[in-house]
This record gives C-alpha cells, sequence and structure tokens, in this order.
C-alpha cells in the first residue's frame, strides 16, 4: 500500500516535471501568423471587413475576434485559404460564390470624379465631366466607388463568363 | 500479350470502316460562312474587317492577338455580313466572336506573290509565313503551328515526327490525306526538316491503315532520311507524348516541350497545310473532315471551308437517319459534345460525329469499386480515381498530388470504368477550378501592387504638397524678413 | 442558352460492376455446385439461407440509407453473401449463415459507406468474426464424399435448425487441422499428410473442407476464367500462389519432418479460394499493379506463416483481413511513376541535347 502510493507519487511528480520541461522546450512563438495572414489579404485596404486596414484585419482574424469570412473581395477563396490556415472549419454558403465588380452606368454617369478618388486601386479611370469606366482586371469589389457616388450609378456586378473565362462545372452525378 | 510502346491504353472499338473507303470529297461552297475568330489555342484573333466588306478569298480577316494567337483569313470570297458573336464549336454552348460571310460564289483568290522555291529561304522566314497563314495544330490542340517551330528552332531538333497515328474511333481523315495526297504531306515534312535543321523525319501511322503506310512508302523512297515508322494501332497512340514515347523510347519532362528531347511533331493534316502555304501560298482555310456515326446515312471524308455549318456536313451526308444522340465535334475519346447542328467547322475539327443510341454509353454512375482498372488504362502513370475523389472533394492539391496536372484528358481512364464515372469531367472541372483560382491569385497581387503604389503616390503627393507649403512659408516668411529689413534700413537712414 | 456538362469520352467499353460482380458468380458456380453435391441437403439450406439473408440485409440497409433499391441489381451482395457461405462450414447452423451475412453486409459494407466504401473484405471479416465468437460450431466438418445424400432433406433441416446435433460418425477434421494436431503431439509432418491428404481426391475435393474451398481444380478452373475475362487481373493470384509455394517447399526442404510439402499447402484450405476469389477483391485490395503483386505476397505469407505457426489450421482469412488493412499504404507507396517524371516526382531529364547554338540557321 505504501509502496503503491510512493511509486504513484513518484511517478506523478516525473512525468509532471517532464510536461513541464516540454511545455518550455517545445514552446511556439505566438503571432508570426498574423504576417501570413497579412500577406494573403487583399492589401486594399477598402475597410468593408470594419477594420481600418488589411493589418488590423489580419491581427482580428488572427485573435479569433473576427471572422476569417470578414473580407468580401478575398471573397471564397481567401475563406478558404486562412479556414485552412487557421485550422478552423467555416460555413461557405454564407459567402457570396462569385465575386462582384463596379460596373458604370455610362448613361447616368455624370463625370464628377468622385468614384475615381476613393478606388483603392486606381481602377477607375476617367476625367472631370466625363463619364468613368472600370478597369475590370484591377477592380476588387471593395465597392467603395458605389457608396461615394452622388448618382447611384454603380452597380456590383459578378464578372460576365464568357468563353475565356468559363470553366466546367463539377459533374452532377455522384 | 502485345509488345505496347507505353503504358496503359486502350482499344477502344474502331468504327473506321464506316468511312475509310470513301474517298475525299469536296463540299460546294455554301451560302454562308461563320468563321470563328478563336479556332486556336491562345487569345482570340482581332477582326480588321467591318461588315459591308467584299474578302477575297485568303483574304485576311482577323490578325492574330499578342502572345499566343493565329490569324483567321477568308475562306472565301463574298460579303462580309456581320461580325458579332455566334455559337462557338465549345461544350460550354457560349458564343464567340464570328465573322459571317456570305459567299459570292466566285471563290475569288486573293492576288498573292509569286512562288519562291520554299528551300532557298530560311527557317526564320518560313516559319513567318506559316504563322501568317494562321496554321495551328489540326489533329485537335490547335496550338498555333508556328509558334512549335520557332520555339523548337531554338534549340536542337533530330527528329521531326509526323504524326499519322489518327487514333481516335471513326476518323479517317488523316488516313485518307495520306493515302490520297502523300506527295504533298512528304513536301511538308521536309519543309519542317528544313525550318528547324532537322537530321531526319519519322512519319509514324498505326498498323491498321495499311494502305496509308505503303502510299507514304512510295512517296518517301527517294529520300534517305524520311522513315514511315509502323506503331501498334493502341489509344492514345495519336497523342504527341505517347506518339514520341513510341517512336523515340523517351519521354518529354514534365512541364517541358518535345524539343527539350530533341523532337518536334507535327500532325499530317497540318504537315500538309504546311505544304500547302508555303508552295501554293495558301492560308489555312478549309481542311479535310470525316463525317461519320452510326446516325449519318452515308459517312464520308469530306474537304470543307473553315466555318461551314456542320448542318450543312451532315445534310452533304445525305443527312441523319435518326435522331442523333449526341453530335461531337472531333472523335468520341476526346471530342466534345456540340450545342447545336449552327455549330461552324473550325481549323482542329477532324471529326463531326452523329451518334445514335446504341454508340454511345450513358448509364448513371455508381460508386467507385477501386478496381484500378483506370491506373492501368492511364497512359501517363496517374491515379484516376484518387484524383476524381480529391477533385470531387474540392481538394485539388490533393488531386494535383495525383497527377492532375499531367493529365492529357484522353478519356482512357472513363472509358474502362465500370462504374461509368464520368472521371475527365471531373478533370475538366478540377483543371478548371486550379486555373481559375490561379487567375484569382493573380488579379489579388495586382491590386495589391496597384493599392500599394497609390498609397506610395498619395504619400508622395502629401509629402510634396507640404514641402511646397512649407517652401511657400518660408519664401513668404523670408519676404516678409527683407521687408522688414528693408524698412529697418530706411527706418534707419531716416 | 443550351450549357451542355457532359465531357468527354463518348464512348465506353461497355463494362459495368454488375457485369463484373456476375461474371465472379458465374465463375463461382462450378466449385459451388460440387460442394453442394459433395456435402448433401444441409449444405444447400445453409447455401440458400446465407444468400437470401444476405440480400434482404442489403435491401434492409439502402432502405434505411434511402439509397434507390436498384443497388440490388449490381449483384455485390449476392457475391458477398455467396463468398461467405463458401468459407462456412457446410453444415453450420442456419444462424451462422444469417449471422455471418449481417455482419458482411451491414457491419462491413454499409456501416463503412457501402459498396467501395469498405476497408475490409466483407465475407471474410464475417468468416474471421463467426470463427473467433462460435469456434465449436465454425470447425465441424463434415466429411466430404461419403454419399453425399445420406442425409434426407428432414434430417437435413433438423441440422440446419440446430435441433439436433450433427452425428459424430459424420464429421472429421480437414486436413490442415489434422495435420496440425497431429504435428502437435509429435507425428512427422510426412507421415500425416500421406494419412491424410491424397493428390489427386485434393484436387478434385474429395476432403472435408468449407462449402466451396475442397474443389481446387474447379476453383483454379473458375479463376483462370475470370483471368481470361479480364475480370481479375494476374497479379494477385500468381503472387499469392507463387510466395505461398516458395515458402513451403523452402521449409519442406529444410525439415521435412515439421514442415508439409507444397502441394498439400497449395490444394488444401481456403488458399485457392483466397487467391481466385477473395484478395482479388477490388474495393480492398490495391489498385496499381506493383501494389497487387506486394498485397498478393502479403497474404501469402501471412497465410504460411498462419499455418506453420499459428494456433489456426488456416489463415487466409486473418491474411487477407491484414492486408486489407494495409492496402491504403500500399497504394501510397506503389503509385505509378508519372510519364515524363522520375518516380520522386521530378521532371525527368535528359542530358543528351544542349541547347542550341547561335548561328544554327544558316
Amino acid at each position: 500500500m505504501i509502496t503503491a502510493i510512493f511509486v504513484l507519487t513518484l511517478m506523478g511528480l516525473i512525468l509532471g516535471y517532464l510536461l513541464g520541461l516540454a511545455a518550455k522546450y517545445f514552446h511556439v512563438e505566438a503571432d508570426p501568423i498574423i504576417e501570413e495572414i497579412s500577406e494573403l489579404m487583399p492589401g486594399t485596404h477598402c475597410g468593408q471587413c470594419g477594420f481600418a486596414g488589411c493589418g488590423q484585419a489580419a491581427e482580428a482574424i488572427a485573435s479569433g475576434e473576427t471572422e476569417v469570412t470578414c473580407c468580401p473581395p478575398g471573397g471564397k477563396q481567401l475563406a478558404e485559404t486562412l479556414a485552412d490556415k487557421l485550422g478552423i472549419t467555416i460555413n461557405l454558403d454564407d459567402i457570396a460564390n462569385e465575386p462582384l465588380y463596379a460596373n458604370i452606368n455610362s448613361s447616368e454617369c455624370t463625370g464628377c470624379t468622385r468614384c475615381y478618388k476613393v478606388c483603392p486601386t486606381d481602377a477607375i479611370v476617367g476625367a472631370n465631366k466625363q463619364i468613368h469606366a472600370v478597369i475590370n482586371a484591377a477592380c476588387t469589389g471593395c465597392g467603395a466607388c458605389k457608396t461615394a457616388c452622388p448618382e447611384n450609378c454603380i452597380d456590383m456586378l459578378p464578372e460576365p463568363i464568357v468563353l475565356e473565362t468559363w470553366h466546367w462545372p463539377k459533374p452532377i452525378a455522384a | 500479350m502485345k509488345f505496347s510502346p507505353f503504358r496503359g491504353g486502350v482499344h477502344p472499338d474502331g468504327y473506321k470502316e464506316l468511312s475509310a473507303h470513301q474517298a475525299i470529297e469536296k463540299l460546294p461552297l455554301p451560302d454562308r460562312l461563320y468563321v470563328p475568330l478563336r479556332q486556336h489555342a491562345g487569345s482570340e484573333a482581332l477582326a480588321i474587317v467591318q461588315p459591308g466588306d467584299f474578302v477575297m478569298k485568303g483574304q485576311l480577316i482577323g490578325r492574330a492577338a499578342k502572345g499566343i494567337s493565329a490569324p483567321v483569313h477568308a475562306p472565301t470570297s463574298g460579303k462580309v455580313l456581320k461580325v458579332q458573336p455566334f455559337v462557338a464549336a465549345h461544350p460550354s454552348g457560349m458564343d464567340s466572336n464570328t465573322v459571317i460571310i456570305e459567299c459570292d460564289g466566285n471563290d475569288t483568290p486573293i492576288a498573292t506573290p509569286t512562288n519562291i522555291d520554299p528551300f532557298s529561304l530560311d527557317g526564320k522566314t518560313l516559319s513567318d509565313t506559316i504563322a501568317n497563314a494562321g496554321i495551328v495544330g489540326m489533329g485537335g490542340a490547335s496550338f498555333p503551328a508556328a509558334v512549335k517551330l520557332s520555339s523548337a528552332s531554338r534549340q536542337v531538333v533530330n527528329t521531326v515526327i509526323i504524326n499519322g497515328g489518327e487514333c481516335e474511333p471513326y476518323l479517317t481523315a488523316d488516313d485518307r490525306l495520306m493515302r490520297e495526297r502523300p506527295e504533298q504531306i512528304i513536301l511538308g515534312a521536309r519543309l519542317i526538316r528544313h525550318i528547324v535543321n532537322a537530321e531526319n523525319v519519322c512519319i509514324a501511322i498505326e498498323d491498321n491503315k495499311k494502305e496509308a503506310i505503303s502510299a507514304l512508302r512510295q512517296a518517301s523512297s527517294e529520300y534517305r532520311n524520311i522513315q514511315v515508322i509502323v506503331v501498334p494501332t493502341l489509344y492514345p497512340m495519336g497523342s504527341a507524348k505517347q506518339m514520341i514515347q513510341a517512336v523515340t523510347g523517351k519521354e518529354v519532362p514534365a512541364g517541358g516541350r518535345s524539343s527539350d528531347i530533341g523532337v518536334l511533331m507535327h500532325n499530317v493534316a497540318t504537315t500538309y497545310a504546311i505544304a500547302q502555304c508555303l508552295s501554293q501560298n495558301e492560308p489555312l482555310v478549309s481542311r479535310i473532315v470525316t463525317v461519320s456515326g452510326g446516325a449519318i446515312k452515308h459517312p464520308k471524308n469530306i474537304e470543307a471551308l473553315v466555318g461551314t455549318p456542320i448542318k450543312q456536313l451532315i445534310d452533304f451526308c445525305g443527312g441523319t437517319l435518326e435522331e442523333p444522340s449526341k453530335l461531337l465535334l472531333g472523335g468520341p475519346m476526346m471530342g466534345q459534345l456540340m450545342p447545336s447542328d449552327e455549330v461552324p467547322l473550325i481549323k482542329g475539327a477532324a471529326g463531326v460525329l452523329a451518334l445514335n443510341n446504341n454508340e454511345i454509353s450513358q448509364p448513371s454512375a455508381s460508386p467507385c469499386i477501386r478496381c484500378g482498372r483506370c491506373v492501368s488504362a492511364c497512359p501517363m502513370g496517374l491515379v484516376p480515381l484518387e484524383m476524381a475523389n480529391h477533385s470531387r472533394q474540392q481538394d485539388f492539391d490533393g488531386a494535383i498530388g495525383f497527377g492532375l496536372k499531367d493529365c492529357i484528358l484522353c478519356g482512357s481512364c472513363a472509358f474502362v470504368c465500370p462504374s461509368h464515372i464520368p472521371l475527365v469531367h471531373y478533370f475538366q472541372y478540377a483543371k478548371g477550378e486550379v486555373a481559375y483560382q490561379k487567375a484569382t491569385q493573380q488579379r489579388m497581387d495586382h491590386t495589391r501592387q496597384l493599392s500599394e503604389s497609390r498609397r506610395a503616390r498619395q504619400e508622395k503627393e502629401a509629402a510634396e504638397k507640404a514641402a511646397a507649403k512649407a517652401a511657400a512659408k518660408a519664401a513668404k516668411e523670408a519676404k516678409a524678413a527683407a521687408k522688414r529689413k528693408k524698412q529697418n534700413a530706411a527706418s534707419a537712414n531716416q | 442558352m443550351n450549357i451542355i456538362t457532359i465531357s468527354s469520352p463518348h464512348a465506353h467499353d461497355h463494362s459495368s460492376v454488375s457485369r463484373l460482380m456476375f461474371h465472379v458468380c458465374l465463375a463461382l458456380v462450378p466449385c459451388t455446385l460440387y460442394g453442394l453435391y459433395s456435402f448433401g441437403f444441409p449444405a444447400i439450406n445453409l447455401f440458400v439461407i446465407t444468400i437470401v439473408s444476405g440480400i434482404f440485409w442489403e435491401a434492409l440497409c439502402l432502405k434505411m440509407l434511402k439509397k434507390p433499391l436498384n443497388f440490388l441489381n449490381d449483384y455485390s451482395a449476392l457475391l458477398t453473401s455467396w463468398l461467405l457461405a463458401l468459407t462456412l462450414p457446410p453444415w453450420a447452423p442456419w444462424w451462422i449463415g444469417v449471422g455471418g451475412s449481417f455482419i458482411a453486409i451491414v457491419v462491413t459494407k454499409h456501416i463503412y459507406g457501402g459498396v467501395g466504401q469498405n476497408v475490409f473484405n466483407p465475407a471474410m471479416v464475417a468468416r474471421v468474426a463467426l470463427l473467433i465468437s462460435f469456434p465449436v460450431h465454425m470447425t465441424t466438418w463434415p466429411i466430404a464424399g461419403n454419399d453425399p445424400f445420406a442425409i434426407s432433406f428432414l434430417d437435413s433441416l433438423a441440422i440446419t435448425l440446430g435441433v439436433s446435433p450433427i452425428p459424430d460418425a459424420y464429421t472429421g477434421a480437414t486436413a490442415l487441422g489434422a495435420i496440425k494436431t497431429g504435428l502437435s503431439v509429435g507425428a512427422t509432418a510426412n507421415d500425416l499428410v500421406s494419412d491424410h491428404f491424397v493428390f489427386t481426391d485434393a484436387l478434385m475435393g474429395k476432403m472435408s473442407g468449407s462449402l466451396g474451398e475442397t474443389s481446387a481444380l474447379l476453383i483454379f478452373v473458375g479463376g483462370l476464367w475470370l483471368l481470361s475475362m479480364r475480370v481479375i487481373s494476374w497479379h494477385i493470384p500468381v503472387s499469392m500462389l507463387l510466395t505461398m509455394s516458395a515458402l513451403t517447399l523452402l521449409f519442406h526442404l529444410i525439415d521435412p519432418t515439421l514442415y508439409s510439402m507444397t502441394s498439400f499447402h497449395l490444394l488444401s484450405g481456403g488458399i485457392m479460394l483466397g487467391a481466385f476469389f477473395i484478395a482479388t477483391d477490388p474495393v480492398t485490395s490495391p489498385s496499381s499493379k506493383g501494389g497487387q503483386l506486394f498485397f498478393g505476397a502479403g497474404c501469402g505469407v501471412i497465410d504460411f506463416l498462419i499455418r506453420t505457426w499459428g494456433g489456426f489450421p488456416e489463415g487466409i482469412g486473418f491474411a487477407v483481413l491484414f492486408m486489407n488493412a494495409l492496402t491504403p499504404l500500399i497504394d501510397l507507396y506503389f503509385r505509378p511513376r508519372i510519364y515524363g517524371r522520375r518516380i520522386d516526382g521530378s521532371p525527368k531529364q535528359y542530358d543528351t541535347v544542349e541547347p542550341a547554338q547561335e548561328g544554327k540557321q544558316t
């Protein structure tokens, strides 16, 4: 009886000490993940997530304060990558499948240049009193221009599918 | 067991007897041609004609875009009716920009410079001529021929292989071409050899085309360095990588080109087009196409203009016996389903097939039983069942790990799958998704760059503004000080 | 707009899962008929009960899983319960058949996700589970070929229903069992084999054993037919039988008093049935050819180990199950080399072609 108690206590002490050592030895610095996440973010600081810029959003995502799905320009793909990185599962149904991009309705545009000024990627071309247009390839879909437009003539639309961008859908079967 | 030059492969029923004995016939001029500006791998050609323009046969109507592209020429003389989107020869059923020409029936050719002996010109000039003639790979991939030639001529090419495999069931267009016009093929082969400065030429033909073999042997008898090689009939022998392995015993390194191992390969139809272009100054505006399948009344091999609606080809064969269950462009293994019979013939289409219900099999897919037949059938050494599994779960990295990027979409795996799993469809889907993700990533990198440069510019502007302000302020102060000084001086003087 | 979502290829070799399974069933007919003939009515009862219950369990599972019942048409349930019946002692009571098919179809197959998803061979899991749970019932072997229909149909019902025990006069050990027992009491392998094993009888199946494993010849014929129909590939059977032959030959040459000869091992027990019909189950065997060779060899080695030194006279079930467990690992390591790549996946390189020098074209 005494021996048993003694042996078990001893084992507990030794193992506990080993665990403590291991914790110290294998300690991982916590934060490189923020760097990695900022690398993945669109980097346009559009502010749609509610943070001032992508860096702050990355910190919030890393600490779990906000969802990985908070970034509309990053869309489904970014959310998946982030979820993968952080080892969490997310409900992808919440995110719009296709990213949306700005389209200026040229018949209503007055050429006020307000959208042009707010665009974080200089994706809008045009000059004062001229109709503006969006360079699709440079648009992140942040929607800043839509908010800024006094004529309400900017629509966020999915990129039209053409032969070049079409790809095979998933097979229906099985 | 028969010696097989590459691993895997399958033996689909040939059905070549349907059209193999039919000599090439020329299709009468149709009323209208629908010439798509995208008939090749790479970017769409840019239209240079307007509705109302009159074009001659062989006149350039679409110039090659930047990067990998090929020009498009008017197949006959007539009036351009419209340049507009029209249903494309593509499984998506989407439209692509098409020049619609109303034929005037005269088939007047554009004036061409007089012929010079092509062998007296250098390779660069010849391959430019081929590029300007809009010649693309006519075996199916439609890769611009000149791009292949000029990139090959930057490396040492020992062997030019002329691919007369034609392993797809039903198709006999290349077979007939080799039987009926062997001299032009030999000429084309010699020209390609001349362009890339190669030592020898191998014309590789599957052993089920005896007449073609003897025709080419005869035509090439006077050229010592042209060899006709007989390869076993095995699908996908006509695939470039497999054919190269069968002929040379070497494999094209992954991610590399055939010229990395000193080989350049062209299809016989492409070789013929090259010969026509360099000896007759004809751009690529027509091709030989097999119209066959169980639903076709009289299967034929037809020489038709690019842009001819496939309905007219079918009508020329006496129409259909029944409503075809599937209308395909290309062979049954790699050809794609066409959205309608209005689709125009394109440069890369070797066949138009109207298959009836007995010829297609499409029972619904059942679960994979892991029998491994796809693994044995794959000529690339991939594990199709795992690739499909990972693709289904959208684990594209996993699918790439099992060889998605090396897949040539030959369809051997799906052909043998007892569970009827649409394996190739999974791979098409996965490849599309991977490309889309890559494009999205590139877009994001691009926009990030733009945003950073904008911020840098704004900061610079702000700094400049501040500097200007500071300078202005300093100037003002200096002025004021000077004034004060002056005043002081003035008052001191007084 | 008409969006078409069917990709190439549009041709097919007209094979199907149900056809494959059906061919395997056909190949089993000769040895099954022989087994039923030599073991009489009780064997017929057990065979019918096992198959009917197997199909019942399948239908029940499909119904509960709300899967279409047309999956019944793929013959997989028929084949699984058929194979199970062939590996049972021919005069086993009804509940062995019903319980066995329950373990095979419900526990091993459907709980793991149905056709194609099971890790282990259903028939073998069932057989091994029964063997461990009911060792007496699973090792009571009637003597084959002794006037098979001496037991009338009514008496056979009593045996099948377990009402009356099998008369001792009708039972005897299998050759493998007799030799294992004999060796343990110090007899020599040579004597035991000549006592219990007659080559032609073993070939033809005049010996005791499981319902369908007795006639090595008929199983072999069925297997050859499957090979010729390309339903199975030669890799697993050949490597399995070769491994077994090589090992038994080696040990027999080392010490003939302890180790029986090769022909005895190849013709007795379930090795033939296992090599052609059980280890070749596509779902639970590797998909690459190299992997299949390894798998077959592994089955042969383990079966030999169990027969020679293990506690059971026959170990084919255990051998197959053990290799089933290794199958994912085998598939991982026996991937085929990809065209244009080295075995490690890096692009192949040839050093024969140098980049072109300037001024090549003249």
